[in-house]
């Protein structure tokens, strides 16, 4: 399964402390995967996508360090041994 | 119990307490974020913060401690598939939360019951106290609306909400660009109000369109619910009708531009306004921060700057950063440059109480 990491941001705004350092979540691209990390912590959700479902604005997301750039479908593939990181865009300074 | 002021600033929520003839920084919520505006619930005693985060949306939360604690509430969302269509040439996107503009309660036999209006200009209600919340349909799919746009944020947006307090079915708001808008059946179909008003950056032949006007705040005299007043972006109304017409009050000095307009809350025809120079600067006129107050339905002012900054000023006050209490005799008022006023003899004598907070965004008593 992929791993999934937060920014530490994340995880305070979202009240999540005991969030691991790493959690495998099960998914074959970025839109499952983010969709049944929601479904486990549904918090989470209105912090990652918008009401569209898609990837807000300001939150990026990177599969083994590499951006995700269609942030609406979320269709990236993603295999067992990716990484997925969900990040705050920089913004602001 | 002291007499109690929320600031909802750029960079938190703080909570003024009055003691004695002074008034103290008591409390600080959500340091660092940005607490668009608070509602104190005169209901049941809770506290709703808005918050806009810059990464992770717009949340709300509640305090049924008096800000010692919160708890997150959902927000409103706009239901999956819906587009946002302006009036301005805007290509359609998808309709996102932008931002809690106005959260009002409803009447003391409507426990639960909450008022939330938003850009891009969905109005929501609440029935469990911000558990849930439901579209407006009635307003939202109304086909005026498509005419709405974006006056100084990029979208339409719903700032003011006013419930009728001889009959809470009623429902009043106002909309930027879009106009004032009633329902008389609890928000299920709404008609456009404005007649009267007038937009002087529309061509000539769309100038009295009601669903295109900018009221920047309309607000609704608790104990005269039909007299209304606007500051609109180009001038002052007001409705003696319940907002059935609107009649321009000129003579405002020393502009009748402004974003914030308070009415006493037992004397429909005293009302208080903060001018400005309008769209080239957005300052006060000549560095010199007035309000204007009038006792006598808009046929004469004063002005009234007595504690406030006489040269060299910047402030600028937003629509909800003006507030009147319950006595009609103490009101607060919030700037962009992060100055705090009160008065408690209805303006005559203004006392700062900080020129130190971040922008303030919206001030409440209760």
């Amino acid at each position: 399964m992929p791993k999934v990491t937060l920014t530490s941001h994340l995880i305070h705004q979202a009240g999540l402390e005991n969030f691991p350092q790493a959690l495998s979540i099960s998914g074959t691209t970025v839109r499952q995967t983010v969709d049944a990390l929601c479904e486990q912590y549904p918090r989470l959700r209105g912090y990652l996508l918008d009401d569209q479902g898609a990837l807000r604005q300001h939150v990026a997301a990177f599969v083994n360090g590499h951006v995700v750039r269609d942030k609406t479908t979320l269709a990236q593939p993603v295999g067992d041994d990716d990484e997925l990181s969900l990040f705050q865009a920089l913004s602001g300074g | 119990m002291a007499a109690v002021l929320w600031v909802s600033t750029r960079k938190g929520l703080l909570r003024w307490e009055q003691r004695g003839s002074t008034w103290e920084l008591a409390q600080t919520s959500f340091l660092g974020q940005n607490v668009t505006l608070a509602l104190p619930d005169p209901r049941d005693g809770a506290i709703y913060a808005a918050l806009n985060l810059g990464h992770f949306g717009v949340k709300l939360h509640r305090s049924r401690d008096d800000g010692a604690t919160w708890g997150e509430l959902a927000v409103p969302v706009y239901p999956e598939g819906e587009q946002l269509v302006t009036g301005d040439g805007k290509p359609p996107v998808p309709a996102n939360l932008k931002m809690i503009w106005e959260l009002e309660a409803g009447a003391a036999s409507q426990p639960g019951r909450l008022w939330c209006g938003t850009l891009p200009g969905g109005l929501f209600r609440s029935d469990d106290s911000g558990a849930s919340w439901q579209l407006m349909r009635g307003l939202w799919d109304h086909p005026d609306r498509v005419k709405w746009f974006g006056g100084g944020y990029d979208t339409p947006g719903i700032h003011s909400i006013c419930v009728d307090p001889r009959n809470p079915r009623r429902i009043q708001v106002g909309v930027s660009c879009g106009g004032a808008w009633t329902s008389d059946d609890d928000g299920a179909t709404w008609r456009c109000t404005a007649a009267g008003m007038f937009a002087e950056y529309m061509p000539p032949e769309l100038r009295g369109e009601p669903s295109i006007q900018d009221p920047h705040r309309l607000v609704q005299c608790p104990a005269a619910p039909d007299a209304l007043w606007v500051q609109h972006h180009n001038g002052v109304f007001r409705s003696t009708d319940g907002a059935e017409s609107w009649h321009e009050v000129p003579n405002v000095p020393p502009s009748v531009f402004g974003f914030a307009v308070a009415v006493h809350p037992r004397d429909p025809n005293t009302a208080w306004f903060v001018p400005a120079i309008k769209d080239e600067t957005r300052v006060p006129v000549g560095g010199r921060l007035v309000v204007a107050r009038t006792h006598d339905s808009g046929a004469t002012f004063a002005e009234l700057t007595n504690g406030l900054p006489g040269q060299n000023c910047f402030d600028l006050v937003y629509r909800h950063a003006l507030d009147v209490d319950a006595s009609g005799e103490c009101l607060a008022m919030g700037s962009t440059t992060g100055n705090l006023w009160i008065t408690a003899d209805g303006g005559e004598h203004w006392n700062q109480l900080s020129s130190n907070l971040p922008p303030v965004h919206a001030v409440r008593f209760g």
